[in-house]
């Protein structure tokens, strides 16, 4: 039993390598997510048009599709032999699981990035305007409003990544060096009768999301710090 | 006198609800108009619209000479702010709140710290720049709220209720702030209330609206004098009881509204009259004290109703009267449902409509 805590603090450079990757992989995966979600929720969250409830029932209904699903349509689509995207040659490689968590994530990122801009004062928009924003300096002072529901939302998006299996399986395999992850790493070392690194795996994968949700649920109680790091953050961005 | 903003007849709806209907008025350069009229009356839409946010479903508006158009909007929209009756502040520090306006017009820096500083001064708020705008107290919020617009040294300032859920000290501080940046700057102020005290003594110019409508428009005064009936209807919707007025030997006088009620005023009038107190007007406590006011009256709460930094109660003494006490005395004080309580008011505070 003291194995796998001998792995976990003797930093083997195989598992540091595989929790490097995780890392990188499912920040890559946040930060695409962010990056196309993020103006798909500024446009539910400050606009009304028809159909707008259609969307984000849709959007959040995809939150809840089950990961080993998505990752089998991935994978027909990857296939190298017969999937319409199989010439890119991307099945089993790091970026396959990076698109592929980004597909995972991006319902999340858009649900709670949209209730965040939703939940910004309605009045900010007309009180930008009085004092002489433009519409899109308005809107630029709603999102800085719901920075930290977004940085939750980016937050929450990474914690699922990290943890993610279905996906990383289907289209990642656990091809050493290239795609090995924590998570398939926890279950193929299970399958090829090394519990020890299975168990040390895990025990990293459980301490990295023990700290996300500890970092999240630091910023949620403490809202004078974000409020005032907020402001901090505003002042270089732009209210400069 | 210049006409610094017009609207001709101009009405609009929301959703086939007519919020304002053909009005026509008229702003001159270097007054404080009051819009007086009661919640729901259309008042806010109105200075919305001459803040140049809403655009009227109909009619027209002039300001600084122009037709607004598309074309112009954004450009005199910078001559002109609005002060909202609930306090809308941006999450971060005072200073990034009051020179929110100043970054947006590319002021320099130095420009921008010598009015903001100027700005807190004339509020009351010198110090306040590093602290967190919205845990500030309700009052000096409104206060920051009304810093940020005086920055900008608009032609036009509009305030809704700028005092309505404030207590009586941050209202003073606010309606003498009115008085000077009017009478200082020059600053053409219309200012939207539904307090009646406040409507005969901040404005030069009043202008009654119901339903949508402008009624009589015309010096406070005259206005009050001639007790119209738009008036009396609009003061039938709070604290305003009709009854008989006798007066007695001290020079007072005794208005009896019913229900064993007699009310202490400081008017000459006989007969029957009209009585109006403000809710800021009351003094609400656990106990009797002893002081000048020559209206006590012993009540339960009937009603307790939050509004925003206040609460407002509606205490039973025969008649319903409202009255208003910030969430701190109210939690201080244990106040509940069908808990006794003392009102207190002076005659002098009692106004006859």
């Amino acid at each position: 039993m003291i194995a796998p805590f001998q792995l976990f603090f003797s930093i083997d450079p195989r598992i540091l390598e595989i929790t490097l990757r995780s890392l990188f992989v499912s920040g890559s995966a946040t930060a695409i997510a962010t990056l196309w979600g993020i103006p798909i929720a500024t446009l539910l969250g400050l606009s009304n048009f028809r159909g707008k409830f259609l969307i984000k029932t849709i959007i959040n209904t995809l939150i809840g599709v089950p990961t080993v699903a998505l990752g089998f349509f991935l994978f027909l689509f990857l296939s190298r032999e017969k999937g319409p995207l199989g010439f890119l040659g991307l099945l089993y490689t790091p970026t396959a699981i990076i698109i592929g968590e980004a597909l995972l994530v991006t319902p999340i990122v858009i649900s709670l990035a949209t209730s965040a801009i939703e939940a910004v004062d309605p009045d900010i928009t007309n009180l930008a305007r009085t004092l002489g924003a433009s519409k899109t300096e308005a809107s630029i002072a709603v999102l800085k409003e719901a920075l930290g529901g977004i940085f939750l939302a980016g937050m929450t998006s990474f914690n699922r990544a990290i943890g993610e299996l279905g996906v990383v399986l289907f289209v990642g395999g656990f091809i050493s060096g290239l795609t090995e992850l924590l998570t398939s790493g926890i279950w193929i070392e299970l399958q090829n009768g090394n519990p020890q690194i299975s168990i040390s795996l895990t025990i990293i994968l459980i301490t990295l999301v023990f700290s996300i949700n500890l970092a999240i649920n630091l910023i949620q109680s403490r809202g004078r710090w974000t409020s005032s790091r907020r402001s901090e953050t505003l002042q270089k961005l732009s209210i400069e | 006198m210049d006409v610094l903003a017009e609207i001709r007849n101009v009405t609009k709806t929301f959703d086939r609800i007519t919020v304002l209907n053909d009005v026509s008025m008229r702003v001159h350069a270097g007054e404080i108009l009051g819009l007086l009229g009661p919640n729901g009356s259309g008042k806010t839409t109105l200075l919305k619209i001459l803040a140049l946010l809403e655009k009227p479903t109909k009619g027209k508006l002039y300001f600084l000479g122009k037709e607004v158009m598309d074309r112009n909007i954004q450009q005199l929209r910078m001559q002109t702010t609005m002060v909202f009756q609930k306090t809308v502040l941006f999450s971060t520090s005072v200073y990034n709140n009051v020179s929110y306006g100043l970054k947006l017009r590319k002021a320099s820096k130095k420009e921008t710290d010598e009015k903001v500083e100027k700005a807190l001064k004339i509020v009351g708020l010198e110090g306040f720049e590093k602290r967190d705008a919205r845990k500030l107290s309700g009052g000096e919020q409104q206060r920051v709220a009304l810093a940020r617009a005086l920055t900008l040294d608009t032609k036009l300032l509009l305030l809704d209720e700028p005092t309505a859920n404030l207590d009586p000290k941050n209202a003073s501080i606010i309606e003498q702030v009115i008085r000077d940046v009017n009478q200082d700057l020059g600053t053409t102020i219309v200012l939207a209330t539904h307090n009646m005290f406040q409507a005969q003594n901040l404005p030069n110019r009043i202008a009654l609206i119901t339903n949508g409508k402008i009624g009589e428009v015309g010096d406070p005064q005259e206005i009050f004098a001639k007790l119209s009936r738009n008036l009396a209807r609009f003061a039938a919707l709070g604290n305003s009881y009709s009854g008989v007025s006798t007066i007695q030997n001290d020079g007072t006088a005794l208005v009896d509204i019913g229900n064993n009620l007699k009310i202490a005023t400081s008017t000459q009038r006989d007969g029957q009259v009209t009585v109006y107190v403000s809710p800021e007007d009351i003094i609400l406590s656990r106990n009797p004290f002893e002081s000048s006011a020559r209206n006590v009256f012993k009540g339960t709460i009937s009603e307790i109703e939050d509004a925003g930094s206040l609460v407002r109660l509606g205490v039973e003494i025969g008649k319903l009267f409202v009255v208003q006490t910030t969430k701190r005395s109210f939690v201080e004080m244990k106040l509940n449902l069908d808990r006794e309580v003392y009102l207190t008011f002076k005659a002098s505070s009692v106004q006859i409509i």
